[in-house]
C-alpha cells in the first residue's frame, strides 16, 4: 500500500521535480504512472523506493514510513519491494544467474530453492537460454527482462516498475505487461511507469497522469482517460 | 548459515579477482608496510640483543675483608650469590689479582718486589638487570666480610637509558609506521571500492542490510591481508639472512640474532597486523557507501 501526502521534491540544482503530490494505492491495485519526459516520474519512484528522500510531505510504503526510517534500516522496506530500474542496475562483474541469486540470497532464501526459482522467472520473461551471460553480453531489452526476472525472483508485495519496457520491442512489451496484469491477479500490488501510449491504452486499468511534478489526472480510461 | 558463509568467501574470492588490478595494489601496499615495519622491529631486537651482551661484560668487583684467611674469604661464595640479582660469581685470589695487575704494565721491573698479601682477595660479579645495580652493591656491602665494592654505577646507567631511549624511540616508530600503513591502506582501498559503488547502491536497493554487504569486504580484506603477510614474511626472512650474512662477514663482533630463532613470533605479528591492515583498510572504504 502506497500513500503520498503533499509530496515535493527539489533537487540540489533547484529543480523542482515533485510539487505537491498525492497519491493512494490500495494492496492489490494495478497503476500506470504516466507524462512527458522529465514530469517527474523517476522521482516519484526514486522516492518510494527510498532512494532518494522527499523535501516535504509524507510517504508510506507497505506500512513504512519513509520519513522517520534510517538508511540502516531501508533494507526492510525494499525486502517487500520488486524494484525495475529505469536504467536496470545490474551488477556488472555477476552472470545473469548471479545477478538473481544475489538478491534472493539477501532475504536468506534457503540455496535449494534459488536455482529453480531462478530457472522459472528467466523462463518467464523468455530469457533461460542467457542464465550464464554477462550483463555486458545482453541488449539493452535482454538486461531489462533480467532486471524484471529479478524483481520477481522474491514474490514481493509491491513491484514497482520504471519504464520496465523501454527498451523492448511492442510484441514483447505487450507480454511482458501482460505478465505483471497476471502477477497482480494473484494479488501482488504493481505501479509502472509508462511513457507508451499504446500500451497503456490496451489495458483497463487505473492511470495516474503527471505534468510539472503534479498529478493531472488520475482515472480509468487509457491514456487519455474517457473524454 | 554454513550456505551463507560458503557464499561470502565465494563472493570475496571472486571479488579478489573481479578487481585484480585493485587487489594487487593493496597487497603491494600491505607488504611493503609489513617489511618497513618488521625491519625497524628487527633491526631494534638486534641492537638491543648487542647491548645486553656489553651489558654483561659490566661486572662488579667485591673486594674480601684481608682479616679473612682464603678458606674463609672462598666461604662467602653462597652468601654472595643468595644476593638477589647476583646471576654469577668468580673468585679471584690474590695471586690472580696480582698477575692480572702486573700484566697490565709493560715494564714489571718497577713493581718486582711487590708481593701478592698487599692484594685483597675479591670477588667478580655478575647482575642479572645492570639497572638495580645500585641497590645490588647495597646488599652486598652488608655482607660480613665484604670490605668494598667497585662498581661502575655511571656505565650501568648509561646502559640503562641507552636501552631505554632505544625502546621508546622504536615503539613510536613502529606505532607511526603502523599508521601511515593504515592510512595508505585506507586509501587504496577507497580507490578500490569508488568503482565499486554502483555494485554497493546496487545491493542496497535490493534489499541487503549493510552487515550483508560488509561481509565479502571483510573476508576479502583478511584473505588480501593473509596473502600479502605471508609474501612479506618469506622476502623478510630472505632479505635478513642476506643482510647478516654480509654484516658478520665484515664485523665479526657483532652477532646477529638468527632470523630462525623468531620465524614464530615474527609469522604470527605480520599475520596479524596484515590482517589487521587488510579488514580495517576495506571496512573503512565501504562505510561511505552504505549510507544511500
Ligand atoms: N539527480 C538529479 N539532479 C537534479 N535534477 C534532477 C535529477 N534527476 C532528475 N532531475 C530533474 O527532475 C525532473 C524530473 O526528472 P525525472 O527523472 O523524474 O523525469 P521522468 O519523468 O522520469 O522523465 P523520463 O520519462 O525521461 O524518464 C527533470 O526536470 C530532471 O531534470
Ligand atoms: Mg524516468
Amino acid at each position: 500500500m502506497i500513500t503520498m501526502k503533499n509530496v515535493r521534491k527539489s533537487y540540489d540544482n533547484g529543480a523542482d521535480a515533485l510539487r505537491g503530490i498525492n497519491l493512494e494505492v490500495e494492496d492489490g491495485e494495478f497503476v500506470f504512472i504516466v507524462g512527458p519526459s522529465g514530469s517527474g516520474k523517476s522521482t516519484l519512484t526514486k522516492i518510494l523506493t527510498g532512494e532518494i528522500g522527499c523535501t516535504d510531505g509524507e510517504v508510506m510504503v507497505n506500512g513504512f514510513d519513509l520519513d522517520r526510517m534510517r538508511p540502516s534500516k531501508l533494507y526492510k522496506l525494499r525486502r517487500t519491494l520488486g524494484i525495475i530500474f529505469q536504467d536496470f542496475r545490474l551488477i556488472e562483474n555477476k552472470t545473469v544467474y548471479q545477478n538473481i541469486e544475489f538478491a534472493m540470497r539477501v532475504l536468506g532464501v534457503k540455496p535449494k530453492k534459488i536455482k529453480p526459482r531462478i530457472k522459472y522467472v528467466l523462463e518467464l520473461v523468455g530469457l533461460q537460454d542467457k542464465i550464464n551471460c554477462m550483463p555486458n553480453e545482453l541488449s539493452g531489452g535482454e538486461q531489462q527482462r533480467v532486471a524484471i526476472a529479478r524483481a520477481l525472483a522474491n514474490n514481493p508485495r509491491l513491484i514497482i516498475a520504471d519504464e520496465p519496457t523501454g527498451n523492448i520491442d511492442p510484441e514483447l512489451s505487450r507480454e511482458l505487461m501482460a505478465l505483471l496484469v497476471e502477477i497482480n491477479k494473484k494479488g501482488t500490488t504493481i505501479l509502472v511507469v509508462t511513457h507508451e501510449e499504446e500500451l497503456v491504452n490496451e489495458f483497463t486499468n487505473r492511470v495516474v497522469v503527471i505534468n510539472h511534478g503534479e498529478v493531472v489526472r488520475d482515472g480509468t480510461g487509457g491514456y487519455y482517460g474517457n473524454v | 548459515m554454513f550456505s551463507r558463509t560458503c557464499y561470502f568467501i565465494k563472493e570475496a574470492i571472486a571479488n579478489i579477482f573481479n578487481h585484480g588490478i585493485m587487489s594487487f595494489v593493496t597487497t603491494f601496499t600491505i607488504i611493503c608496510c609489513l617489511i618497513i615495519m618488521g625491519s625497524c622491529c628487527l633491526l631494534a631486537l638486534n641492537v638491543q640483543q648487542i647491548i645486553t651482551e656489553l651489558e654483561a661484560e659490566n661486572q662488579m668487583v667485591a673486594f674480601i675483608d684481608e682479616a679473612m684467611s682464603d678458606e674463609e674469604a672462598r666461604g662467602l661464595e653462597q652468601q654472595l650469590l643468595a644476593v638477589e640479582n647476583v646471576a654469577q660469581v668468580r673468585f679471584v685470589t690474590r695471586e690472580e689479582a696480582m698477575v692480572n695487575f702486573l700484566d697490565r704494565y709493560e715494564d714489571n721491573s718497577l713493581f718486582e718486589d711487590v708481593d701478592s698479601s698487599v692484594f685483597r682477595n675479591r670477588y667478580l660479579i655478575y647482575l642479572d638487570d645492570i639497572a638495580l645495580m645500585e641497590q645490588t652493591q647495597n646488599d652486598l656491602a652488608g655482607i660480613y666480610g665484604v670490605a668494598k665494592i667497585n662498581a661502575l654505577l655511571k656505565v650501568a646507567n648509561g646502559f640503562v637509558t641507552l636501552r631505554n631511549i632505544l625502546g621508546i624511540v622504536a615503539l613510536a616508530i613502529f606505532v607511526v609506521l603502523f599508521l601511515i600503513s593504515i592510512i595508505l591502506m585506507n586509501s587504496t582501498m577507497k580507490a578500490a571500492t569508488f568503482n565499486r559503488r554502483t555494485e554497493i547502491s546496487i545491493m542496497r536497493m535490493v534489499g541487503a542490510r549493510n552487515s550483508f554487504i560488509r561481509w565479502p569486504f571483510v573476508l576479502e580484506g583478511m584473505l588480501i591481508g593473509l596473502f600479502a603477510a605471508l609474501c612479506a614474511f618469506l622476502l623478510q626472512w630472505g632479505g635478513y639472512n642476506l643482510l647478516a650474512e654480509n654484516i658478520s662477514g665484515a664485523l665479526s663482533f657483532i652477532t646477529v640474532i638468527p632470523f630462525e630463532n623468531m620465524l614464530i613470533p615474527v609469522l604470527i605479528a605480520f599475520g596479524v597486523i596484515g590482517i589487521i591492515e587488510g579488514v580495517f583498510g576495506s571496512l573503512g572504504a565501504v562505510k561511505r557507501y552504505l549510507r544511500v
